[in-house]
């Protein structure tokens, strides 16, 4: 027998607003922009959404702030943070409140200007204490470790990083809304500034203004709105560490157990997956979560990824829009992950198109490599 | 209410943990039910979640399970080191390695511990190991 939750809810509309730069404007100005469009998509108002799920690196209580912003009194509020990964959570937290009747209409929702406001990663984090004598540099030296340690013990080169990074830009030359479109080669990537060794400037993400919404209703109404409707299938979440010393090993993250929650909700494995959103804050996350995923053995992500595979025309696409290395990314990226897997699933997503999708994985990743959270979207097909 | 129980009493372990360095001591809690040590220290044993624990002295010896270098620019001070050293007793915590250049801080090498007390709280750094 199926999940109950299988199904049961849908996405019925997104909206993007100010990826890149969007001078001049607070973060709320840019969510709200995104949630203009995302109501406009779904035919809705703001007048019907009950249901607020949210997360900032701005406001103390995100969910609190943006619903005074947005003029809106919701019946039931979320903002769980689990860093970048916290909008693909929302989407399970979004279909339990749904079921459950503690909301109708669901606005998952974020904004960030980023870049135009100095280009410094925001953060209310606390200082972690054990770490802080030796003076990382959060986030990439984190994913440094991590990647030093991948090429360590199976061999990954810094070519195979490149690759990623290579295959990201070839979508973002698909994509007229993506920020980095020139062209890049493995050399170009392998050729730039080292920052925490082994990864160079061109192994990290992009830094954006931009925002994201996504609307979701339960599946009995989802049909009644303009758009073809995206399922939820499926979400699984996990986290085993917060600090990467406590990761348990370098080499594996948590995406192994939330993307086996992700599965069984949905009743399906990897071989029904068309089209792959990871959350690429670096190039090695890719080939982490590739791993981490069952779309190849662990220890193989870097020879998967190499020459194309996950580029255009490669064997899987993966971060079909550029990804956030070089689509869009505004401090947290999870919210950019879903809505492109779901402008696939819709279909009309020009260039970059993937033939016919009937199913997105999309993996959100938060803090470094801690909080992993997949979530499978569907067509009417697979319901 | 209930009254604190004796092994809840007195200052925690980050006190605890910094009062043995400042004696020169690098001690760690060891948990009594599952004979495991942990970094950081805590009340509870994140292995089997016993509140057993008892302080030991640690070996100082370890090993490099993963490095980086932070490049910087030689007017704002240069390179260092930032590395994850996995403990002789187990616990993996981050730290550097002094005295070496970090580009030839390698994944594997053995390293030894040292109380750096420069500033006002003391913390541990790695020197390569003697004669290995
Ligand atoms: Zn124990």
């Amino acid at each position: 027998m199926s999940h109950e939750l299988r199904g049961s809810s849908a996405v019925v509309g997104v909206g993007l607003a100010g990826c890149g730069e969007a001078h001049g404007r607070m973060p709320l100005d840019i969510l709200a922009e995104a949630t203009h469009n995302a109501l406009d998509d779904a035919g809705l108002k703001l007048s019907d959404v009950d249901g607020i799920f949210t997360g900032s690196s701005y406001h103390f209580m995100p969910a609190l702030s943006t619903a005074e912003y947005l003029g809106i009194k919701p019946r039931f509020s979320d903002s769980s943070m689990v860093g970048g990964s916290s909008f693909v959570a929302h989407t399970l937290n979004a279909a339990m409140a749904i079921k459950t009747g503690q909301c109708d209409v669901a606005l998952i929702c974020y904004g960030s200007n980023q870049r135009t406001a100095g280009g410094k990663l925001a953060t209310m984090s606390e200082q972690q204490i054990y770490e802080a004598p030796y003076k990382p540099r959060y986030p990439i030296s984190s994913y440094a470790l991590a990647a030093a340690r991948h090429m360590h013990q199976y061999g990954t080169t810094r070519e195979q990083m490149a690759d990623v990074a290579v295959a990201a830009r070839q979508w973002a030359q698909l994509n007229p809304a993506a920020f980095a479109r020139d062209d890049l080669t493995r050399q170009d990537v392998l050729n730039s500034r080292m920052i925490s060794d082994p990864l160079s400037l061109l192994d990290c993400c992009l830094v954006t203004d931009g925002g994201g919404a996504v609307i979701m209703v339960s599946s009995e109404r989802a049909k009644d709105f303009p758009n073809k409707p995206v399922y939820v299938l499926g979400t699984g979440t996990a986290h085993w560490h917060r600090q990467i010393t406590q990761m348990p090993d370098l080499t594996t993250t948590a995406a192994v157990d939330a993307g086996k929650r992700a599965f069984a909700m949905a009743g399906l494995t990897k071989d029904d997956v068309d089209v792959v959103e990871l959350y690429d804050a670096f190039t090695i996350n890719t080939i982490l979560f590739l791993e981490d995923l069952g779309f190849c053995a662990k220890g193989e992500g870097g020879a998967f990824v190499e020459n194309g595979n996950i580029a255009p025309g490669g064997s899987l696409p993966v971060n079909t829009n550029g990804g956030g290395l070089s689509c869009v990314h505004p401090g947290m990226y999870g919210i950019f992950i879903l809505i492109e897997a779901i402008q696939q699933l819709r279909g009309g997503c020009g260039e970059r198109q993937v033939e016919n999708p009937e199913v997105a994985l999309v993996n959100g990743n938060g803090g470094v490599l801690s909080s992993q959270v997949t979530t499978i979207l569907g067509t009417e097909a697979v319901l | 209410m209930s009254a604190t129980k004796e092994r809840f009493s007195g200052p925690g372990p980050d006190q605890i943990y910094s009062d043995f360095l400042r004696k020169d001591v690098f001690s760690l809690p060891q948990c009594k039910d599952c004979h495991e040590f942990h970094f950081f220290p805590r009340v509870v044993c994140p292995h089997c979640g016993g509140f057993n624990l008892e302080w030991k002295t640690l070996s100082g010896k370890g090993e490099i399970y993963s490095t980086t270098t932070i490049r910087r620019k030689p007017e704002r001070g240069g390179n260092y080191n930032v590395c994850h050293v996995t403990l002789e007793e187990g616990p993996r915590l981050m730290s550097r390695v002094d005295g070496v250049d970090s580009l030839d801080v390698k994944i594997g090498d053995q390293v030894t511990a040292v109380i750096n007390k420069d500033g006002d709280d003391p913390f541990i750094v790695f020197v390569p190991a003697q004669g290995v």
